[in-house]
């Protein structure tokens, strides 16, 4: 670790007022033909929480996040944002409530700038005139640091830009929840340390989060609660250094029996 | 002089940087277990070692050589084998046009289709079946005869255990373990740890495409290697032990 990170949790995790749940599965099974993707999770995440999300390839953390978002169904099970039962609504209906996710891969409009790329978000969500989303999207931009690149092309940006405009466009859709799907990966150390500094600030006002990671150092700077999933069902739920003190989060990685 | 020497190698998948200043030796006969999370970048190492994907930066030298450049097809016959992850057998030919492709690419050696069938007696009833048609098992023991029948000197093993059942895993290791002291060098991705120690001579951990931890087997807890393994050990050492 570089001195200029600060040493882990005191710093990074402020303790914040939480209430109650912003986002609920409420046993959610998912299949892809015969395979069951998704055991009967059941996770309740509280306004105003940042949680970590860890466990192996193929757990089914990014089929969480599909299922939580709307973008893939359950064969059982329910989804809950604010208290509403939000399992039959579609993606851009969840979105407009305030529920959305990132990819793991960026996936920006290629051929546009990156303004046009979250002004899109901005204008599509609340029905807003131009003029309101210009703003908007000028907003998004201004917190992730990209008012430099906004005439940029997007498939012109490095990787950090990359998701950097990933999290512009979704916050250009003012969320409530903001799903991150391995935003961090792939990034050096100090890349993910700005990173990690623009998803603390989002948690400072108020945004909830839940943020897949496979950099666990990375994401115990900035979630009080690790979720570990394996094999579609939640090992482990609690604190982050108990999750990782673990002897079934541990063998799920590396193999071995659980004592 | 170390069989192959890694220097400063550098692998990308466009912008993704996957394996960082990465430098390591391999002695003749070692088993060397590469151990490390989900997009640490073993599959990609393994890759550029077998000349399947070239690197921005850094030499891979083997035996004295500088193959760095010297393509895929090509460093088969310099004698570097990969066993890919997922298998990638020719599943439309059979099990034994599957070997004799291979035995025909690469070199002349010890390694024949009848000594193949000796350590996985399980494929000799499939001989005329298509690859494709094997159970998952018999499919991994047909693409480690199909690089082992290349005589390689270095072989290379990505997750042999993906995807089989327990048997089938049984199975693969104790005919690795039947490799062992035939003059093959052996370097490996493992997921289950203690399979990993069980087989191999040294680690040599990895997170996020540096590498974090590398010693003896004997010499490493399985503690120390999970620290290395998840990046949550309290100081890590700039300078990583070479033998």
């Amino acid at each position: 670790m570089t001195a200029a990170v600060a040493d882990n949790n005191e710093v990074g995790v402020s303790p914040r007022l939480v209430s109650g749940p912003a986002l609920a599965a409420c046993d959610v099974s998912v299949s892809f033909g015969a395979s069951r993707v998704l055991n009967g999770v059941s996770l309740e995440v509280r306004t105003g929480e940042l949680v970590g999300i860890i466990g192996p390839n193929g757990a089914g953390k990014t089929t969480l996040f599909g299922t939580l978002v709307g973008a893939l169904r359950p064969v059982t099970g329910a989804v809950l944002f604010e208290g509403t039962d939000v399992t039959h609504q579609s993606m851009a209906q969840r979105c407009r409530r305030g529920l959305v996710r990132t990819h793991q891969i960026p996936r920006p409009f290629n051929g546009m700038t990156v303004f046009e790329n979250v002004f899109v978000a901005a204008v599509n969500t609340h029905g807003l005139s131009r003029k309101e989303a210009y703003q908007r999207a000028l907003d998004a931009l201004s917190h992730t640091d990209m008012l430099g690149v906004a005439n940029r092309r997007a498939e012109e940006l490095g990787l950090l830009d990359r998701k950097r405009l990933e999290l512009s466009r979704t916050l250009a859709t003012e969320p409530k929840v903001l799903l991150l799907d391995e935003i961090g990966g792939g990034l050096s150390e100090g890349e993910s340390m700005e990173l990690l500094a623009m998803i603390r600030a989002l948690s400072d006002r108020g945004i909830t989060i839940v943020w897949i990671e496979h950099m666990v150092p990375l994401l115990r700077k900035a979630a009080a609660r690790f979720v570990c999933l394996h094999q579609g069902k939640i090992i482990a739920d609690g604190k982050p250094d108990e999750v990782m003190a673990n002897p079934m989060v541990t063998s799920a990685y590396l193999g071995g029996s659980v004592q | 002089m170390s069989l192959l020497e890694v220097e400063v190698l550098n692998v990308r998948h466009g912008l993704l940087q996957a394996v960082c200043d990465v430098s390591f030796k391999i002695d003749r006969s070692e088993i060397v277990a590469f151990v490390g999370a989900n997009g640490a970048g073993k599959t990609t190492l393994f890759r550029a070692l077998a000349g399947a994907h070239m690197p921005a930066s850094g030499r891979v030298v083997l035996d004295g050589a500088d193959v760095t450049s010297v393509p895929d097809h090509q460093r088969v016959k310099r004698g570097i084998a990969l066993v890919p992850e997922g298998r990638h057998l020719f599943k439309d030919l059979t099990v034994y046009e599957n070997l004799a492709l291979a035995n025909a690419a690469g070199r002349k050696g010890a390694w024949s289709i009848d000594s193949v069938f000796d350590v996985f007696p399980n494929l000799v009833p499939h001989l005329r079946q298509k690859a494709g048609t094997l159970s998952g098992g018999e499919q991994q023991a047909a693409a480690i005869g199909r690089a082992l029948i290349t005589n390689p000197d270095v072989l290379l093993l990505d997750e042999v255990s993906l995807g089989l059942s327990p048997a089938a895993v049984e199975n693969v290791y104790a005919s690795i373990g039947r490799l062992v002291g035939a003059a093959t060098t052996i370097l490996l991705v493992e997921q289950d740890l203690d399979r990993a120690l069980s087989v191999a001579t040294r680690v040599i951990c990895m997170l996020e495409g540096r590498v974090v931890l590398e010693d003896a087997v004997g010499k490493l807890s399985r503690e120390q290697i999970i620290e290395a393994y998840f990046g949550t050990r309290q100081t890590r050492s700039e300078g990583v032990t070479t033998q």
